[in-house]
């Protein structure tokens, strides 16, 4: 050991990728004044990315269930649970991503409409399973749910007929508990 | 006071209260001592019931910011929450600086604002702030008092959270109407709260793993930081230490720690560090880390950060873990714990090839001066060193007078160094040795501010005098910003942009003030002072010491570095005498410290 500075550098530990990937985090919160956005305010603080984010009430009273999709490098994402975790009002956060899950996601696509494309839009809807919440003479509401992968087709299919105004609700997910084929 | 004569006795439980009354009634059964506050139309209610209670000494600062940051020099200086009251609007956003302050530091405060009346919130009503969503993220939790049956848990809970864990600052928004409506008051015994449970013991294989690595190292470093001081750890760190004969190292907050009287102290490492510590760090082959977070000070470029090290890293915090720097065995977990049980699988390692490399380093490159014409603040904080024995709280501003004390006093005990280290906020010192001077009367305290930062907060001198608080007022007077001058002189060619700093006359505003004071220019006149100062007793004392200009702090790795770009203290072969600071058994001349090492 001679008393001048190693020129080494230090090894990033094998375990983290560096990869960025989408991430679908699950997570359970006492349904109180102010988590919600201690919460949003978290990922603006740390800069960490949203892509989507839906809460709602679950089958207990006080508690409520977020969805999160998220992108980033291991190290990141290790962080994001972290974090979240620790905020007071959070009682439990599943990286769902190493997991089977189920995911669903609803939207409302509001397409303009002429007699001429009014069927073929209804035969898109068809084959998406999708259902006509609204109608009137120039507009057709339509409603699908399904994976984010289904609606973005959807989307894409229904474009060419010039999309009025589109609302996702964002993605919601559970563990699936039956790990072989549905 | 005994515990008969407390007012929560008088009341029986369950009986109707208002909201102010339950405010007051927990804050005693809490057994807060000392308040730090400011009064105004929302909290007017509660002050009205605070006026009746002798059990609680509530102190008027003169400024919200000098209340929170009081608060935090009693947390700091005594290990106990610091409260703070203070009204809506402008009351709350002026404790902002502090709670960001003592949730960067990890300090417990439990601050307590005054709010509209619930119907009003979100009206843009006179005095109205959001300050539960201003200070969302920089509290470790906050409320807003909806309802006045839930006071009491709130209050219960907002003290648990600040206390346990990582510690850190809650915030509790207090509507006037809630603190004027009535609710049976009961003081909760016990708090659960299924959402967060603190790990404080660490786990068994994580402990094993640790040991293996451990007893396995021939160039091992401990790297101790506040977390050993919040853990109340100091004795457990020290004996473990002994044990291994591992040296020891600590950051900003971890001094006092460790004795630096003890062969085995290294002093501070990171920016401002000493040469040696860094060098330490980077060649070790095991790297403890007890209670400290990695912080950029600390490591620069992370990168070049102890390369050849395997890291042990053990931290109550689970995102502390791995957050700027990738460890390789975790341990979470409270320090006292976890070293009580560590220490229990290791065994004494031959450090002694280790420790002589480390000496050489020790030899070639120690803390040091080279004597000028002026007045050092190096001399300073050295004499004040071996003239206290170490025995004596020392509150430190920021800027270089808080790197030189860092590394020319000699550090022996825990709680004895409170600075503002994570938010790095000038003005912190004489409100914050304020708030330790009514939680501690075991040791002199001294604060310490530049000219700069002293005049962010000097009107607390009026409260530190209205309480005649035996606090010693250092001022070191270099006439500049020195170390925004410093980073000027080194990386901005020279180039003095809004550094130079006009300062009234210290010791004629002292004295306004009603506190006496004196001016030192000399080294000799510095002594002199420095010891009537230590010897004044009562009530406060004001020295400014006016000194070299445009001095430097070394060691320094500039930012984002690594120790190959370390600078040490130019010495000029024609110049004056060097003097030198060194650390280890040869750290105090004088007297001796004394830390008592008992394991239980
Ligand atoms: C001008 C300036 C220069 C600076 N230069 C330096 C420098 O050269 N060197 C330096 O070291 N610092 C320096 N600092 C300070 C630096 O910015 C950081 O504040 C400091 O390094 C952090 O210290 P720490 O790692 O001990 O962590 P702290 O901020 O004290 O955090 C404590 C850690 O311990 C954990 N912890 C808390 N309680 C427990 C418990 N009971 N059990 C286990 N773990 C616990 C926490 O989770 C946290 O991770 C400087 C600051 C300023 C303003
Ligand atoms: C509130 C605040 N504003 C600005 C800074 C940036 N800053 C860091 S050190 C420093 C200079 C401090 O000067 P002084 O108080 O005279 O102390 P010295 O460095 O000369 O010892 C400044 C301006 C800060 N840390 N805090």
């Amino acid at each position: 050991m001679s008393p001048s500075p190693s020129t080494n550098t230090r090894k990033q530990q094998a375990s983290g990728t560096v990869v960025r990937r989408q991430h679908t985090i699950s997570l359970l919160v006492e349904n109180k004044f102010g988590a919600f956005n201690r919460i949003a305010g978290l990922f603006a603080a740390k800069g960490y990315n949203i892509e989507s984010l839906s809460v709602g009430p679950t089958e207990e009273e006080d508690v409520s269930r977020m969805t999160i999709v998220t992108e980033g490098d291991d190290p990141i994402i290790e962080q994001i649970t972290k974090q979240l975790h620790k905020l007071i009002d959070t009682i439990k956060v599943v990286d769902l991503t190493y997991d089977s899950f189920v995911e669903r996601e609803l939207v409302l696509i509001k397409v303009q409409t002429s007699t001429a494309t009014r069927s073929e839009i209804m035969q898109i809807a068809e084959i998406f399973r999708a259902k006509v919440v609204d109608i009137s003479p120039r507009t057709l509401t339509l409603e699908a749910t399904g994976s984010g992968q289904k609606v973005d087709a959807i989307i894409k299919m229904l474009k060419p007929f010039a999309i009025k105004e589109i609302a996702r609700t964002g993605r919601v997910a559970l563990k699936r508990e039956f790990q072989g084929d549905v | 006071m005994t515990p008969h004569t407390r007012s929560e006795g008088k009341t029986a439980p369950g009986s109707m209260m208002t909201g102010a009354e339950i405010f007051v009634r927990s804050l005693v059964a809490e057994k807060v001592e000392v308040v730090f506050g400011y009064p105004g139309g929302a909290t007017i209610g509660v002050y009205d019931a605070l006026h009746d209670i002798s059990d609680i000494r509530h102190v008027l600062t003169r400024h919200e910011q000098g209340a929170a940051h009081a608060a935090e020099g009693y947390a700091k200086a005594t290990g106990k929450p610091g409260v703070v009251l203070v009204t809506s609007g402008p009351g709350a956003t002026n404790t902002v600086t502090g709670i960001a302050d003592a949730y960067m530091d990890s300090i417990p405060l439990v601050v307590f604002t005054g709010q509209v009346a619930l119907h009003m919130i979100g009206n843009d009503a006179f005095q109205e702030a959001d300050i539960a969503g201003i200070t969302r993220p920089i509290t470790k939790h906050n409320y807003i008092v909806r309802d006045v049956a839930e006071l009491a848990k709130t209050i219960k809970e907002a003290f648990y959270i600040a206390t346990s864990g990582r510690p850190g600052p809650v915030l509790v928004d207090l509507p006037k109407d809630v603190m004027a409506q009535k609710a049976p008051f009961q003081y909760p015994s016990t708090v659960s709260l299924r959402s967060y449970n603190p790990i404080v013991e660490g786990h068994e294989k994580q402990i094993k793993k640790a040991a293996n690595i451990i007893n396995e190292a021939t160039r091992p470093v401990l790297y101790a930081g506040g977390g050993v001081i919040h853990s109340g750890a100091a004795a457990e760190l020290t004996a473990f230490a002994r044990k291994l004969g591992c040296p020891v190292t600590t950051t900003l907050h971890g001094l006092g720690a460790f004795p630096e009287t003890d062969p085995l102290a290294l002093g501070m490492l990171g920016m401002h560090g000493t040469w040696y510590s860094n060098m330490a760090v980077h060649g070790c082959d095991v790297l403890i880390a007890v209670g400290a977070r990695f912080d950029d000070r600390v490591t620069g470029n992370v990168e070049q950060f102890a390369p050849d090290a395997t890291i042990v890293h053990i931290d109550i915090d689970p995102s502390a873990i791995s957050k700027n720097v990738r460890v390789d065995v975790p341990i979470v977990g409270d320090v006292k714990n976890v070293l009580g049980n560590l220490i229990n699988h290791v065994h004494p390692l031959r450090t002694e090839d280790w420790r002589n490399t480390i000496a050489v380093w020790q030899r070639e490159h120690p803390l040091r001066y080279q004597a000028g014409s002026a007045l050092r603040a190096q001399q300073v904080f050295q004499q004040l060193g071996q003239l206290t024995g170490g025995d004596a709280i020392i509150v430190t501003d920021v800027g270089q007078h808080q790197m030189w004390a860092a590394q020319f006093f000699t550090w022996t005990q825990p709680r004895t160094h409170i600075t503002s280290g994570g938010l790095g906020t000038m003005g912190f010192s004489l409100p914050a040795a304020m708030g330790a001077a009514f939680g501690r009367t075991d040791m002199p305290i001294i604060s310490i501010s530049g000219d700069g930062g002293f005049q962010m907060n000097s009107q607390e001198l009026t409260t530190i005098v209205q309480h005649r608080l035996p606090i010693k007022i250092f001022v070191i007077n270099n006439g500049f910003l020195g170390m925004v001058r410093q980073w000027q002189e080194l990386f901005w060619r020279r180039r003095y942009s809004q550094v130079e700093m006009a300062s009234p006359d210290f010791v004629k505003l002292a004295e306004a003030h009603g506190c006496p004071a004196s001016r030192a220019t000399t080294p000799e006149e510095a002594s002199v002072e420095m010891e009537r100062a230590l010897a004044h007793t009562d009530g406060p004392i004001f020295v400014e010491f006016v000194v070299a200009q445009e001095d430097n702090v070394y060691p320094m790795i500039p930012g984002g570095q690594s120790v190959n770009e370390m600078l040490d203290t130019p010495i000029d072969p024609d110049g004056g005498s060097i003097t030198i600071q060194p650390k280890g058994s040869h750290a105090l001349p004088r007297k001796d410290a004394h830390v008592p090492v008992t394991v239980h």
